[in-house]
């Protein structure tokens, strides 16, 4: 059955006065698949970053409304703790660079002071790598550090240091845009796998690639949640006249 | 316009160019049938060429499209919409070139009064006519007109259910019209065929229009396809 693992309610986000995110509402359900997408500067990054409250780290930034994880706002708990719960990838591959393969899944342990014995780490590295299908490729170079390994590799590291965490959700801010198309491949693969354990939001500029991997789609633009509907439905017969407009490509 | 609008209008004339000789050999065969002219029967044959050129050129443009273009929605629409027009058109050249090869076997011309009591005559100007208004539904993207067509098909089924009636009145009248009957009756079902084809051209329309899948809807929603 479907539940609720996170819902935004009349969410808005600010820089200074300009109003980035207006009343978003929206429900994401356990173990989807959400890709997000529109054009620059509509407000889909920011919405992200209100979920795991990376938004209000930039200054002069605000946000208003609810966003609810698991019924909880996350507004009202500890930012610390709401990060390790909702992990986050970037762009572009962000691997500590002075950290081997082994410290950087596990760094969110490290950089917290969370105190865990050599053999659960072991546990968690191997776990974790597993999960994000890079174990295989690098379990006989675990004390290498991160950056030698390809963009690709890179990428599903980072997405290992995020499972590592346990979180409930995990958002893709364009995971895939640094990625040549072999990498984006099995990026994409990987979503799928991730599906079974964790919730996913993925904000993308590859209209195609919302398509192949998510379940459902939102669209966003001027900072107004236009459509969110089944990825089928929204790329077959969009309800709104503006969604159909981007994704043919007849956007002015 | 984008690359894939240009595209995109590109097939649409070329389908367009399609259609309109699809029922210049739909008149041309009527022609041929009623003035008994067997030249014109075969320009009717030799034209068939240029329609099945037609729409193996559509195939590949719209394979490319997919191929280079990734088109979703409407866009999408309408090219699965084209690709099944074009075969539902090549099919009725085919239907057309059919017609004008009875005119070429025929030893005798058809009779004006045979023609006119089974109503074949009728029947031919109601599908041109069927046809006609489906290219304009189509070109103006007018659903309205498209769910008219789904009626004025029972038309040529009517003509049909009652084709075996009027073509054995005919044998009766005159034995030795036995032959000349026998290719009115197949006219008759190769005509009811083009209202079918009519049909689902209508259907494409109106999914490629409106996103609303019309095929099969009288068998699974139990009412008229009139409604949907």
């Amino acid at each position: 059955m479907e539940s609720t693992i996170v819902r935004a309610e009349n969410y808005n986000s600010y820089f200074g006065d300009n109003h980035v995110v207006k009343d978003v509402n929206i429900s994401i359900n356990k173990n989807e698949v959400i890709a997000v997408m529109g054009p620059s500067g509509c407000g889909k990054t920011t919405f992200l970053r209100g979920i795991n409250r990376m938004h209000e780290l930039i200054p002069g930034a605000t946000s208003k409304g609810k966003i609810l994880l698991d019924g909880e706002n996350v507004y009202d708990m500890n930012a610390i703790y709401v990060r390790a719960k909702i992990g986050m990838v970037f762009q572009r591959p962000n691997p500590f660079p002075n950290l081997s393969i082994y410290e950087n899944v596990i760094a969110g342990y490290l950089l917290n002071g969370i105190k865990v014995s050599k053999a659960d780490k072991d546990v968690i590295v191997e776990r974790s790598l597993t999960s994000a299908a890079l174990w295989k490729e690098v379990k006989d170079s675990l004390h290498k550090k991160g950056t030698f390994l390809s963009g690709g590799q890179q990428q599903r590291l980072c997405i290992a240091r995020a499972i590592a965490m346990q979180p409930e959700l995990i958002l893709f801010d364009e995971p895939t845009s640094a990625l040549d198309p072999i990498s984006t491949s099995s990026v994409e693969q990987l979503f799928h796998e991730l599906k079974a354990n964790y919730t996913l939001i993925i904000v993308t500029h590859n209209m195609q690639q919302a398509a192949r991997v998510s379940d459902r789609t939102a669209f966003f633009y001027m900072g107004e949640l236009v459509e969110f509907d089944d990825t089928k439905q929204m790329f077959t017969a969009p309800a709104d006249q503006r969604t159909q407009n981007y994704i043919t490509g007849r956007f002015s | 316009m984008t690359p894939l609008e240009f595209e995109i209008t590109a097939v649409k004339k070329e389908l367009v160019n399609m259609w309109i000789l699809v029922q210049s050999q739909l008149n041309k065969a009527k022609e041929a049938i009623v003035k008994f002219d067997k030249d014109l029967a075969r320009e009717v044959l030799v034209k068939e060429k240029r329609v099945n050129s037609f729409e193996l050129k559509i195939d590949r443009d719209c394979e490319n499209i997919f191929a280079l273009h990734c088109p979703v929605a409407i866009d999408l629409r309408f090219l699965l919409a084209a690709l099944k027009i074009n075969t539902n058109l090549e099919r009725i050249g085919d239907i057309a070139a059919g017609v004008a090869k009875y005119v070429i076997d025929s030893a005798t011309n058809f009779d004006a009064a045979a023609m006119e009591s089974t109503s074949m005559l009728r029947m031919f100007d109601e599908s041109i006519n069927i046809l006609t208004d489906a290219r304009t539904a189509f070109e103006m993207e007018d659903t309205v007109l498209a769910r008219s067509i789904f009626k004025r098909d029972d038309v040529l089924d009517d003509i049909n259910d009652n084709a075996s009636n009027s073509v054995a009145e005919v044998i009766k009248k005159d034995i030795n019209s036995m032959t000349e009957a026998l290719y009115i009756l197949s006219i008759i079902r190769k005509l009811e065929r083009v209202g079918d084809q009519s049909k689902n051209i209508a259907e494409e329309i109106i999914f490629y229009v409106e996103a609303k899948i019309l095929k099969h809807y009288a068998s699974s929603h139990g009412g008229s396809i009139d409604e949907a």
